[in-house]
């Protein structure tokens, strides 16, 4: 089991209870799934199955709505999530080595969390910022123009700022 | 009337109904357009593809499962090019799939196996990446094993919209796809009821039950121990369809002589324990009934009904008959007096049950069923597996002499017999509760009103002046709409039958697989089935439960009375709450 602190049940009832109100409450499932993400940051399975209660839905149909969109994380992630753009303009111009860089310097695999809990790393396609290809998007914020060096510089950076 | 319209398929033309569609259309006409994803009692998936046609004017082939009928509407369902489009959707279904067909459970009853023979596919054009995943095997009745997965989702549809016991998802996406229970859990831990109609729909072996044969062989073999048999009355209804016969045929007399060339010393009925159980119910009903008790009171016959009650319907567990199951009360029965009488160790019995049923498998490992210290059922085999050992050990089960089953837990009555089918436990009771309650005997035993397939069944019965108002369910879902009309209005009725799949024990999830050009649980198969029972029931001069003359003898020398000391420690049980990790607990009242 993990502790879910009081506040963040409290705003996640208040929006299913809203939700709920609604003509075809259950269609809002992958919203009230979002908000579960936005406020965990994750799907933990604890969340799902108060999910599957409140809205009435069986748990292996959220399971299967959770599994199918990439965009959900059914574990835990870091502090910083940094996507990495295989995006073809991003490729052609090094991509590649960019992750290459960053999977050897956090010894990570795409999809995993750093031990300290302080960047998650994934793969995204086209970003839309192909005029400033390689590009990295760490959380909100883009990075363009990128070489292996630069990127490492990057993440140093976000580092130091935690501490 | 319903509207005719003219559609053109192969170049002919015909008048047929509007509303339906293509399929239905040339089903009707005597086309079989090839299928696997669909099923008529399911919603339509349209996933497959393998039922496509050609409709002229339409930009792509169409599927027919999903596409309506329309006026002037031209069909080809054969073309050339048809056949080769459809032979590659299969291909390419195949080039996923382990092709170990001579190592699989399902050969000779696979429906892909049948699809990739009637396209002509005899060499492979396509070789690609193949899935793996490890079997789950946790579940002491249904196997999971999704390598033989092809997708088609009718075991999804299965369990959410016929049991409404919404287990299985799919899940993840595209070629990582995997037909699971939430969060992947272990089908021994999810909501599983291990009712096996998964199995009955999943057209290869992506779904079977846990299989027992090769241990049952084994102690088959064993000298020393006393190898007993029951056989549950649905099995001889459908056995006969393993070895080619249409359904409905009874081969009760074929099968006990079988059994006993299995090399089984004693060939029991579970129908004897079926009249043992109303003995039991109608007297716990009647006990309820005058002395204000909890009513409803509800049937606890079916094992899957059992879990699916634990889990979803808690609260309505002090409704629940006490009284075992038929197989659970022959096997205690078998322990104990039966032992005594022939003078053995009851450890040295081997109590072997033949069941429709896939969830006996899960109800025979419960703990609280054993008896003395000891489990009372060692092995389920299912009429399947019942069906590949006779031909496996080279038994013609067809050309055999019929034989009767043996004393003291063989004879049984017509109630013994209709418990097979839905209906039929709560026709049995009747008949004996009115006996019991009034002294008199029910002339009109027959009670139409609770027979059939209809979802769900209401009948009044007058007992001395008194309305006595019952319901009958089969099938989970139609379970669930009964109870929560029963959790909304307790008092509309005062006894429930339920049983978990759809028909009852002859829709069991352990029935022999749809032959060719069948599909599994077609109403006219569980009707040929239901109607061999009721013969059975017509065909015997003892027709009441109380009046089987063993059952009689056994209250004598053993159990005294219904409801009696004895009787509560070996034929009643007890139930809990089951939470278990990912359901979804329906709304409490």
């Amino acid at each position: 089991m993990i502790e879910i602190a009081q506040d963040k049940m409290d705003e996640l009832r208040t929006f299913i209870d809203e939700v709920n109100q609604k003509e075809y409450a259950e269609s809002y499932l992958i919203a009230v799934l979002h908000k579960v993400q936005s406020i965990f940051g994750y799907l933990p399975r604890e969340m799902m199955d108060e999910v599957a209660e409140k809205m009435q839905i069986p748990t292996a149909h959220i399971w299967g709505v959770a599994t199918f969109y990439h965009y959900f994380n059914l574990k835990p992630i870091g502090k910083h999530v940094v996507s990495v753009c295989m995006g073809t303009a991003c490729y052609v111009k090094g991509a590649d080595k960019v992750l290459e860089a960053i999977k050897k310097h956090l010894n990570l695999e795409v999809g995993g969390t750093t031990e300290d809990k302080l960047f998650t790393l994934q793969e995204a396609r086209c970003l839309g910022a192909c005029g400033i290809a390689p590009v990295v998007m760490i959380d909100d914020k883009i990075y363009g123009e990128l070489d292996s060096n630069k990127t490492i510089d990057l993440l140093n950076q976000y580092r130091k700022a935690v501490k | 009337m319903t509207d005719k319209i003219t559609i053109h398929i192969n170049n002919k033309e015909y008048q047929v109904d509007l509303g339906q569609t293509i399929m239905q259309a040339a089903d009707k006409l005597g086309f079989h357009i090839p299928r696997l994803c669909y099923h008529p009692k399911l919603s339509i998936e349209g996933a497959c593809r393998v039922c496509i046609v050609e409709v002229e004017g339409a930009r792509n082939y169409v599927a027919s499962c999903a596409f309506p009928v329309s006026d002037g509407m031209k069909i080809h369902t054969n073309t050339q090019l048809l056949r080769k489009a459809r032979r590659d959707i299969i291909e390419l279904i195949l080039d996923n799939h382990p092709l170990d067909c001579h190592t699989c459970e399902r050969d000779g009853n696979c429906e892909l196996q049948r699809l990739a023979a009637s396209m002509g596919i005899r060499h492979r054009h396509f070789e690609g990446e193949k899935k793996h995943y490890e079997k789950d095997l946790s579940s002491d009745a249904v196997i999971r094993d999704p390598d033989k997965c092809i997708l088609c989702g009718r075991c999804v549809r299965m369990c959410s919209e016929i049991q409404q016991v919404h287990n299985l998802t799919q899940a993840h996406r595209g070629f990582n796809t995997v037909v699971m229970p939430a969060y992947n859990m272990p089908m021994g831990d999810s909501v599983c009821t291990a009712c096996g109609q998964c199995i009955n729909v999943c057209p290869t072996a992506a779904f079977l039950e846990k299989n027992y044969t090769q241990e049952l062989f084994e102690k088959l073999n064993d000298p020393d121990l006393i190898k007993v048999a029951q056989f549950a009355p649905s099995v001889r209804a459908a056995i006969g369809e393993a070895f080619g016969l249409e359904p409905g045929r009874n081969m009760e007399g074929e099968l006990v002589a079988a059994l006993r060339k299995l090399g089984f010393d004693y060939v029991f009925d579970t129908q004897f324990a079926a009249d043992l159980t109303i003995m039991e119910e109608g007297s716990e009903f009647l006990e309820r009934f005058q002395n204000g008790g909890t009513l409803p009171m509800i049937t606890s016959c079916s094992s899957a009904w059992m879990k699916c009650m634990e889990q979803f319907y808690p609260d309505l567990i002090d409704n629940i008959s006490t009284c075992k199951s038929p197989m659970s009360m022959q096997s205690a029965i078998t322990k104990s007096h039966f032992a005594n009488k022939i003078d053995v160790d009851p450890k040295k019995i081997l109590s072997v049950a033949v069941m429709c049923c896939t969830a006996k498998k899960y109800e025979a490992a419960r703990p609280e069923l054993e008896v003395d210290g000891m489990r009372s059922t060692d092995i389920v085999v299912t009429t399947r597996e019942a069906a590949w050992m006779i031909k496996s050990a080279g038994i013609d089960l067809l050309g055999i002499e019929p034989e009767e089953p043996d004393h003291p837990l063989g004879v049984s009555s017509g109630a013994g017999a209709i418990f097979g089918t839905t209906g039929g436990v709560m026709e049995a009771a009747i008949r004996t509760a009115y006996e019991l309650y009034t002294g008199e005997t029910l002339v009109d035993i027959e009670v139409a009103a609770i027979r059939g397939l209809k979802g769900i069944k209401e009948g009044k019965i007058n007992i001395d002046g008194k309305e006595i108002r019952v319901a009958v369910a089969h099938g989970l879902g139609n379970a669930c709409k009964l109870l929560d009309e029963v959790r909304r209005d307790p008092d509309k009725y005062h006894f429930i039958e339920i049983m978990g799949c759809p028909g009852g024990c002859v829709g069991g999830g352990g029935q022999p697989y749809a032959q060719v050009n069948t599909i599994p649980l077609d109403d006219e198969a569980l009707k040929k089935r239901a109607e061999a029972l009721y013969d059975l029931d017509r065909a015997k001069t003892i027709r009441r439960s109380h009046d089987n003359p063993d059952v009689q003898k056994l209250y004598k020398e053993f159990l005294h009375s219904p409801l009696s000391k004895v009787s509560h420690k070996y034929l009643h049980t007890h139930y809990k709450k089951k939470t278990p990790v990912g359901i979804v607990p329906k709304t409490q009242l």
